[in-house]
């Protein structure tokens, strides 16, 4: 089969003369030369400012920027493109959510129900909404596996405005039933934001089917550059909604008291949006594609099995998350036991093994799981069995630096 | 960089060890240190009395270089005078921020705690290291 590792320019170094193996992709993702190629091909070719000229480059960079929100929309299974707006990231996603829609919409005794498993930018922003308006923010939480129960989806009620909810955990791995959060959600007439930052690279997301109201992700973690995130919203709701950001190309005619705004989807793409990087998640797409949702499927379902079978091994580890492969993703979270997430990494680093260690931005979490912060190894398509095996033998390593028997 | 040279036996000694790590009956200086990108979380109390750091102690949890540092700290300057902790402490923030580098001075003023000199070459520790040094500091200074 073809080694995908190869695409990954990036993965032919060494770290303190070591090959590099790469166990953080659900940070941020390593760019294939083909997305690389991409953006360069733009800068020599077709650079401008889309909306703004008539002359070949601007047009250009038009077509070039535009083609991708075609490409996103297709990806996504949106309606049309006027439903996929450009954002810096997933953060900014929401963010434009929260004050563009919820701010307006919110009134004391209203309702915000996310999960406990939200990263902070699903978190602190719905806090933070529900603070400014007078509304409750309501957790769900999950089970001691890192599973949601279906149970706690009755905290979605009547007085239930917006629901967050992650796709896949960043932390646990787990992936949500997110189908049925929707459908709950819409049965009590709530709107629903999900949060597909760690899903989009690894499994196929259709926003119809979904029949979710907003859908948001970021490029950098689906093998493009950093800059661009996405913020998929149902037509008829962005239209409602005020601009979030003002500025250049979100405006159709300015007055000196007065501003009439562009129409969907520039409204919300206020002043030169970052090409480069939408022009890049353009070429991610469609190395995705090249490879195919199957393939990635396939191989980091393999990685994640092997991967828990041989931490389960060491009995000094303790995982949290799922234990087996049913509605789970290729993340897994880990305590080494009397030995700081931080101390890992950095003995891990020394044998060129790169994982994270913290709270990974999600610290309601790690304390609903009574675990202060723990250690992440996430894992893509081109990883390795061999990889795999480096990550678990140099855990009895940082067993032995730290002074205590590895097995 | 050498693992051996950031975790030597006393660092190691110091992060296990746990006379140190403990709550103080009657304490009159408290403060809580926190570095958010890594997660240690510190608190360390003070018995002060006549200007003099009777008895000194931290609890909470982080990485070993975290954990040795504070430890390390404590049985430097417990019996110190306040005066003499700040200047001692300024000395070790010195030491990490490379303005002071004489080692052999370095291990006379801060003996044990010295050897964490080799930290300041290695900024996503350099946090971890001084977070014991400044919550005391804090901790001391907000009472005054």
């Amino acid at each position: 089969m073809r080694d995908f590792r190869e695409d990954f320019p990036i993965l032919n170094q060494e770290v303190n003369g070591r090959k590099i193996i790469y166990l953080d992709s659900a940070a941020t993702s390593q760019r294939p030369q083909q997305v690389l190629d991409a953006v360069m091909k733009y800068d020599h070719e077709a650079n401008g400012n889309p909306h703004r000229g008539s002359h070949a480059l601007s047009m250009r960079a038009t077509e070039a920027f535009e083609n991708v929100r075609e490409k996103v929309r297709s990806f996504i299974g949106a309606r049309c493109t006027k439903e996929i707006i450009f954002t810096k990231n997933a953060t900014e996603a929401i963010n434009l959510v929260a004050y563009s829609y919820a701010l307006e919409h919110m009134k004391p005794g209203d309702q915000i129900v996310i999960t406990i498993a939200e990263h902070h930018a699903n978190l602190v922003t719905w806090q933070q909404i529900a603070k400014k308006t007078g509304a409750h923010l309501v957790y769900m939480y999950v089970d001691p596996e890192g599973r949601l129960p279906l149970g706690e989806l009755q905290k979605i009620d009547q007085k239930t405005k917006l629901v967050a909810c992650t796709h896949m955990s960043n932390v646990l791995g787990s992936i949500f039933p997110v189908d049925k959060v929707i459908q709950r959600g819409h049965e009590v007439g709530a709107k629903v934001l999900i949060d597909g930052a760690q899903a989009v690279a690894h499994m196929p997301v259709d926003v119809a089917e979904l029949d979710c109201d907003f859908y948001v992700f970021s490029g950098h973690k689906m093998y493009s550059l950093t800059g661009v995130g996405v913020l998929y919203g149902r037509e008829e709701i962005l239209e409602k909604m005020e601009p979030f950001l003002y500025g250049g190309d979100m405006i159709e005619y300015v007055y000196e008291e007065e501003t009439s705004f562009n129409e969907l989807p520039f409204k919300f793409e206020a002043g030169t949006q970052g090409i480069e990087s939408v022009v890049s998640l353009g070429a991610a797409i469609d190395y995705l594609h090249e490879v195919t949702f199957e393939l990635i499927h396939e191989k980091e379902m393999e990685l994640t099995e092997y991967a828990l079978r041989r931490l389960e091994e060491l009995p000094y580890i303790r995982i949290v998350g799922p234990k087996d492969l049913n509605h789970r993703g290729a993340v897994i979270s880990f305590v080494v036991e009397d030995v700081h997430p931080h101390d890992v990494s950095m003995i891990l680093d020394n044998y060129g093994v790169g994982v994270r260690a913290g709270h990974h931005c999600a610290q309601p979490l790690l304390r609903f799981m009574e675990v202060y912060t723990c250690s992440r190894a996430s894992f893509a398509f081109f990883n390795t069995k061999e990889e795999i095996d480096a990550l678990v033998d140099n855990l009895n390593e940082v067993r032995r630096w730290m002074g205590y028997g590895s097995k | 960089m050498d693992l051996s040279n950031l975790y030597t036996q006393v660092i190691l000694e110091h992060n296990k060890d746990t006379r140190n790590r403990r709550e103080i009956e009657g304490y009159t200086h408290k403060e809580r240190g926190h570095n958010p990108s890594c997660g240690d979380d510190i608190t360390i109390e003070a018995k002060i009395e006549d200007g003099i750091i009777r008895d000194l102690a931290y609890t909470g949890h982080g990485c070993s270089i975290s954990q040795a540092s504070a430890s390390m700290m404590t049985d430097l300057l417990t019996g110190k005078t306040v005066e003499e902790a700040l200047e001692i402490i300024e000395i070790f923030l010195g030491m990490i921020k490379r303005e002071i580098s004489d080692i052999d001075y370095l291990e006379e003023v801060l003996d044990e705690a010295s050897i964490l000199q080799g930290i300041s070459n290695l900024p996503a520790r350099v946090k971890c290291a001084v977070l014991a040094w400044h919550t005391l500091k804090e901790a001391v200074q907000k009472e005054d």
